[in-house]
């Protein structure tokens, strides 16, 4: 029985004259592994930035669990359980891995307005915070400073730190953009070990991953969607092949 | 009332003049240089010294002003200033405050800390009234005006005629698209820096007589410039011109029917501007962070 | 035994710390012909150390910080002159004085760009200047405040004319205030500030309500700059329009930046270290006391302001900013 925990109807995006996302309508299913994907300026991040509430869509709305969330503030929305990772290391250069692990932890347990207990005692947040170390293989450099770690260590960092949140519904933003050969598989393994009640909307322009990652596709192409289905469907479908052949990319099955 | 109007325009016209460069650099190099006052001072001073000196005449010693200013501003550019441009906006708030007071104690060594006075020329003295004295024009305020007026003029055509013009709006859109297509971004922000800077000399040399010149005048109308800058916005001239504008008016105007509050309503409308559109009033959407 | 310790061994203080105190408050006592000096820089490192809060932690640039300094000086002022002497009294309501006029100020500081954030920081503080300025009945105008007679502290010690007592008063409080602010920022509050320092976006992204810590910190810190207001008024019985000048804020910023900025002891380091160069230089030329700031501003931010406590690095090419 699969139901619908994020919905979009009609979601449309102007820049001035320019409609960056037309009528975009989306279900991502409880449970799912959905990847999103499409040529370069298709309008994949703006609608992840309308998602999590960075941008305000010129029409149309945003349904989280049924809840209207459309006018919901960034940081609320990640209260609700929406939370997204980027794809440009969007991290925290003075903090250690450990720091601000426990720090999202803390925050995250409703702790974050605690003024006058350090941090550091609490351990429920302690608990959380190693065992996020652990998964994320981060344990032997969670003392290092952000700023000094190496990219593929980063790029792990900036999903445990989502994950750290308990979301419902996670938005993967090109997870193993830039990340070297060496450290990619540590971090698909990540992402493949994913607990199965999150929800995952994943952005990729990597077609092995989407094939391998991926239950549902969604294409699309200069701001709307072109087309949606399985793996397979995608794979073998003619529009698909027109765009990415006409963009020089190959696709496998 | 239409004198007040009059005199406030005038004041108006010498912020802009004064503060333009100010504007265009921030746009330009994201540079927020509190030392813009300094520049302005420098052509006071000099306009002084060179009248009372060497005995040349008001006219003579503007574009002089103007002059010798860019060049000072050239050659800090690229010695001083150019190393700042990526350093984060605390270390450049500091530079220049550095700066400015290291300005400001140098002239009160110098020159002394007291007003200088600028003797213009019999020409520029006097005043015309219209409409049975409802609207009384200073000569030298008309003056202003025109000198102002046509530089305006001047500096607009130069950014949407000429070839430096669109590589100036190019830069200032992106300067690393603009130094992949050719454009040698170090001259342009240097020909801007001093050309800015020439205009703040040439403001100071024209406003001596109306704004007061001493020692403390980079700190004193700081606050304006800053204020022509954050509410006029960084993307165009217009916007700092028409900021400078409303800023001249509302402050002749406060100060002559309500002088208890003085300064205030000026300080209080730019708050009250900057709260209700925070990237001032004439800027598109955000740019900076 | 998690190895998650090192987190809460942050927060410990050190062996040097409470040493370090100590010597403080026996300063006084050691050097009771300074104790006036004391006194001020017990009183401006506070105020450095509540602009570190703002700075330090949250990153935001403001200029005009000095506008809680005057403002809580001359809450405490106006208070011990016509309602009553207690010092203790005045100290708490220079205290919400000044996080009365942050919370205020704050809504104006959350929206628009560094640059927006200085003019705005600092067109309140001038308006404040302009205000007392003009209330002269009430504030004394251009001559200040005067005739602010304190009351005996807990009611027995009196303020005597070497200064013992309020620099003991002040290093008093300078010393709560301080572990305060101590423990605000190791604690998970703190840390989310500096995460929203390090990078709002993603602070966003994990659910931090960025706008509301940051009108909290920053009326916090206003309240502890009302704080060291207040002891001004108090300590040296007077209260004058130069707590709202540029030169205070741009004092404090300085001060905080010799220091180091974000470990709460820069705020007072700094303002020891400022405090004695300026008895030094004014010494031998008050007039131009401005000029070697100046120079030494440009050079530190040339350098490289990470560079000033490790003199090793002062002549090579590479690292700093």
């Amino acid at each position: 029985m699969n139901t619908t925990v994020l919905k979009t109807e009609g979601l449309v995006k102007r820049f001035g004259g320019i409609a960056a996302t037309q009528n975009v309508s989306l279900n991502v299913q409880q449970g799912a592994r959905h990847a999103l994907i499409g040529p370069n300026g298709a309008g994949k991040t703006t609608l992840i930035n309308l998602l999590t509430g960075v941008l305000e869509p010129s029409a149309g709305r945003i349904l989280l669990d049924g809840d209207d969330i459309t006018t919901l503030a960034p940081h609320q929305r990640v209260r609700r359980g929406m939370v997204r990772t980027f794809q440009i290391n969007q991290l925290f250069n003075s903090l250690t891995p450990q720091e601000t692990l426990a720090m999202v932890v803390a925050q995250h347990l409703g702790l974050g307005g605690r003024w006058w207990q350090p941090l550091g005692r609490q351990p429920a947040v302690n608990e959380r915070c190693d065992q996020l170390l652990e998964q994320f293989h981060l344990g032997d450099v969670r003392h290092v400073r952000t700023e000094h770690l190496a990219y593929g260590k980063r790029r792990l960092l900036e999903i445990a730190i989502a994950l750290a949140c308990e979301p419902r519904v996670l938005l993967l933003d090109e997870p193993v953009a830039g990340v070297p050969a060496g450290e990619r598989e540590e971090l698909l393994r990540t992402v493949a070990a994913l607990p199965a009640d999150v929800s995952v909307l994943l952005i990729e322009h990597d077609m092995d991953l989407v094939f391998e990652f991926a239950r549902f596709i969604t294409v699309l192409v200069n701001g709307a969607v072109l087309v949606e289905g399985t793996p397979e469907a995608i794979a073998n479908d003619p529009q698909v092949k027109a765009v990415y052949l006409g963009h020089g990319e190959a696709i496998h099955g | 009332m239409l004198t007040i109007l009059f005199d406030g325009i005038a004041y108006g016209m010498l912020l802009f003049i004064l503060a333009v460069g100010l504007s265009v650099t921030m746009g330009l190099m994201n540079f927020i240089n509190l030392a813009h006052g300094a520049f302005a001072m420098l052509g006071g001073y000099l306009t002084v010294a060179l009248m009372q000196h060497q005995g040349l005449p008001f006219l003579a010693c503007l574009p002089i002003a103007f002059g010798v200013t860019a060049l000072v501003g050239a050659v800090l550019e690229r010695t001083l200033y150019r190393p700042m441009y990526k350093k984060p906006h605390l270390d450049q708030v500091l530079f220049s405050i550095g700066l400015t007071f290291m300005a400001v104690a140098a002239t009160d060594y110098f020159m002394g800390s007291q007003q200088q006075i600028i003797q213009l020329p019999e020409w520029l003295l006097g005043r015309t009234e219209w409409f049975d004295g409802a609207l009384g024009m200073g000569h030298y305020r008309l003056f202003i005006i025109a000198i102002c007026a046509a530089l305006t003029v001047g500096l607009q055509f130069v950014l949407s005629r000429t070839r430096f013009g669109s590589r100036l709006r190019a830069s200032v859109d992106d300067p690393r698209v603009a130094a992949s297509l050719g454009i040698n971004v170090n001259l342009v922000f240097a020909a801007t820096f001093a050309v800015g800077s020439g205009l703040a000399g040439l403001g100071g040399a024209l406003g001596a007589e109306v704004l007061g010149l001493d020692p403390s005048f980079p700190l004193k109308f700081l606050v304006y410039f800053l204020i022509v800058v954050a509410v006029g916005g960084t993307s165009s001239i217009t916007g700092p011109l028409l900021a400078a504008l409303l800023l001249g008016i509302a402050d002749v105007a406060g100060k002559y029917y309500i002088p208890k509050l003085g300064g205030f309503i000026v300080y209080t409308l730019m708050i009250a501007i900057l709260i209700w559109r925070p990237h001032g009033l004439f800027s598109r959407l955000g740019g900076g962070k | 035994m998690t190895a998650s310790n090192p987190l809460a061994a942050q927060a410990r203080w050190r062996p040097w710390e409470p040493v370090l105190w100590l010597a403080a408050l026996a300063t006084p006592w050691l050097f009771k012909e300074h104790a006036l000096i004391i006194n001020e820089v017990a009183i401006v490192a506070l105020f450095a150390v509540s602009l570190d809060l703002i700075l330090g932690y949250t990153g935001i640039v403001s200029l005009g910080h000095a506008a809680f300094l005057g403002f809580g000086a001359y809450s405490a002022a106006l208070f011990a002159k016509h309602v009553m002497p207690d010092p203790l009294v005045g100290l708490l309501v220079g205290t919400v004085a000044g996080t009365l006029l942050g919370a205020l100020f704050s809504l104006t500081i959350l929206r628009g760009t560094d640059l927006t954030r200085i003019m705005v920081t600092l067109g309140l503080t001038l308006i404040l200047f302009e205000l007392a300025n003009k209330l002269d009945w009430l504030t004394g105008g251009a001559d200040g405040l005067q005739g602010v007679t304190i009351g005996p502290l807990l009611g027995r010690f009196e303020f005597d004319l070497y200064g013992q007592v309020a620099a003991w008063y002040s290093l008093v409080v300078l010393l709560l205030c301080f572990v305060l602010a101590r423990r605000l920022v190791h604690s998970p509050f703190g840390a989310t500030l500096k995460a929203v320092r390090d990078n709002r976006l993603r602070a966003m992204a994990i659910g931090i309500p960025v706008l509301s810590r940051l009108s909290v910190v920053y009326t916090l810190a206003a309240g502890m700059a009302g704080a060291a207001g207040a002891l001004l008024a108090q300590t040296t019985g007077f209260a004058s329009l130069d707590v709202f000048s540029i030169e205070r804020s741009a004092d404090v910023v300085m001060m905080l930046v010799i220091g180091g900025v974000g470990w709460l002891y820069g705020g007072v380091a700094g303002a020891v270290v400022f405090k004695l160069l300026h008895d030094v230089v004014a010494g031998i030329t008050p007039q131009y006391w401005n000029f070697w700031v100046g120079l030494f501003l440009v050079v530190l931010v040339l350098v490289g302001r990470e560079r000033l406590l490790k003199p090793w690095t002062w002549f090579s090419r590479k690292g700093a900013a």
